[in-house]
């Protein structure tokens, strides 16, 4: 039972993963970028949960919002600072990125404080329920209901909408799509508006989830983030999901079986460095 | 007053070979790290067990340099794997399971590290001096390094893999050379500040610390030695000549990264070649 239950926690803190690497996936597989500053995008949105749902006791409001705001500041971070460096080599953007991350984390803790928030009610939090012998509180049920509902409905988008079909048709190939008709640069925004929308909700459960905000959230769930990315094959979307529930089972157990070695968070990482070892295009990448 | 400009001077230099030794790998041989800080930590750590135990400071810092450059060595078996953005992802990955590991480890102290390290029997002035003097012969080095041969094979490296190898350079072996060379010098630094703290936390070498090396890289040049020593003593100071600056020394870091590499991505050393050439010419 403890074997079936530690899977289960694995798989739920795979499915918050999947919605930070996703994020980080689009942006890869669009601009060759590793978009560090993500991790900043996901501590605003739950920044701004916490403070809307305590100031107007909605939470739902402060999803809306979350969610919002995350996007104009994705958008933003593209704008501003990727766009014009794209002709750069790749490390320079990275650089950057780097840069905007330790800001926006610095700027949170000037702003909000760095002792964290805390929601006011948090009625998820207390009340579990019970699924195959294993007990979940009710932000776990959601963060899994929340990733499998909207990285379902982004697949759908992608494969039947125009502008979905144009998007993948961009990561493919930018130049054919754009004498097809396709605005790439109307890609890249939707791009920043749907990885950063969903970071900015993953943040929000996450605060649910601990209870807690804090400036420095977003570090730890973003470096694994870009573990799980490379992990499964730098720009495969589907490669990224599956190595998020890999890795959240993975570190599950990890926990427990290697407590006396390593730590939580390094077990992710090694794990990651054995499998480049053996497959150094990551999961599903492409050789 | 003699023991602040003690510590200042050796805090400059530490962070002088730590920057000129992440310079050798990223900037010389184009192989981005992320995890710079655990070379540094394998080497304080080593030197603080072995000194615990009582051996001498001459051959304490030899062994952190052996140790963190023989890791790294292996840690740069990685970079023939995978490339660029894979291998700053994974260089990364290596800081968080050297913490990871530390963090662990009753016999170096689990979360409360080594402390009571003996001092090492040198005036803190003189220990100041012999840490500067040290940072003048890595100086020395890179400046060698980059004019000779190996340089040039390292720019080639840099510039591009494949072209390197058609014209017959042995590609691994340098890229494990540039590895081993930058992470033992870390390791050399971690000795001395061992000696100069006299007591080490994991957190010391954490990602924050990476990221505070690879910016003093960026900021100064990456690839130039007199930029890099420049960049490392600018940001060193900043926090002692204002209280403000110490205060939001991450934030202030942050904005410099995103605005060098905006305006000038080769750093100031590259911003100060443009500013001569266009003296000279007008």
């Amino acid at each position: 039972m403890y074997f079936v239950e530690l899977a289960v926690k694995g798989l739920v803190y795979g499915c918050m993963y999947a919605m930070m690497a996703v994020g980080l996936t689009l942006v890869y597989g669009l601009l060759r970028i590793l978009h560090i500053a993500h991790a900043g995008v996901f501590a605003l949105g739950a920044f701004v949960a916490v403070i809307v749902a305590n100031t107007t006791g909605s939470l739902a409001l402060g999803f809306v919002l979350a969610t919002a705001v995350s996007a104009i500041l994705g958008v933003a971070i593209y704008r501003f600072a990727y766009q014009p460096l794209l002709a750069h080599p790749p490390f320079v953007p990275m650089i950057v990125s780097i840069g905007i991350f330790i800001v926006l984390q610095e700027g949170f803790r000037m702003v909000f404080g760095a002792y964290g928030i805390a929601f006011d009610t948090n009625p998820w939090y207390v009340s579990t329920v019970e699924l195959a012998g294993v007990r979940l509180n009710q932000v776990e049920v959601a963060m899994v209901i929340a990733s499998i509902v909207l990285l379902v409905g982004f697949g759908l988008f992608a494969s039947l909408t125009r502008a979905g079909i144009g998007w993948r048709a961009t990561v493919t190939d930018p130049q054919m799509a754009t004498s097809f008709g396709v605005d790439p640069i109307r890609v890249r925004y939707l791009n920043f508006i749907f990885g950063s929308g969903l970071a900015g909700i993953a943040g929000a459960l996450v605060g649910l989830l601990n209870n807690y905000v804090e400036p420095t959230m977003g570090g730890l769930v973003s470096y694994k983030a870009l573990a799980i990315i490379v992990l499964g094959g730098l720009g495969s979307v589907r490669g990224t999901l599956i190595a998020s529930l890999i890795l959240g089972v993975v570190e599950s157990y990890g926990t427990i079986y290697l407590a006396d070695v390593f730590d939580r968070d390094a077990i992710g990482f090694l794990f990651l460095i054995v499998v480049l070892m053996m497959r150094p295009q990551g999961l599903l990448g492409r050789g | 007053m003699s023991g602040y400009i003690a510590s200042l001077v050796s805090v400059i230099g530490i962070n002088m070979i730590l920057a000129l030794s992440l310079n050798i790998i990223t900037g010389f041989c184009g192989q981005v790290s992320l995890g710079h800080a655990a070379f540094y930590g394998i080497g304080a750590y080593t030197a603080a067990y072995l000194s615990k135990l009582g051996v001498p400071l001459a051959l304490t810092l030899p062994a952190g340099a052996a140790m963190a450059g023989l890791i790294g060595i292996v840690v740069g078996l990685t970079s023939l794997r995978v490339r660029h953005d894979f291998l700053a992802v994974t260089t990364m990955g290596i800081g968080f399971v050297f913490l990871g590991f530390v963090r662990k480890q009753k016999w170096l102290g689990a979360e409360l590290g080594i402390s009571g390290i003996p001092a090492p029997g040198l005036d803190p002035l003189v220990y100041a001096l012999l840490i500067v003097a040290i940072a003048g012969l890595v100086i020395v080095f890179c400046v060698w390094t980059k004019r000779s041969w190996m340089g040039f094979a390292f720019d080639a490296v840099a510039d591009d893999e494949d072209a390197a190898r058609t014209v017959g350079i042995n590609v691994p072996v340098y890229k494990l050379t540039a590895f081993g060379i930058g992470t033992a010098l870390a390791g050399l630094a971690g000795g001395l500040y061992v000696y100069f703290a006299r007591i080490i936390l994991p957190d010391t070498f954490d990602f924050v610390q990476s990221i505070a090396i690879l910016t003093m890289v960026v900021i100064g040049g990456s690839g130039s030695v007199w930029g890099v020593v420049a960049s490392t003593i600018a940001l060193t100071l900043l926090p002692e000549v204002s209280r403000a600056a110490s205060d939001y020394r991450l934030l202030i870091f942050g904005a410099m990264l995103i605005l060098v590499m905006r305006f000038s991505p080769g750093g100031l050393a590259a911003w100060a070649r443009r500013y001569l050439a266009r003296r000279q010419a007008a």
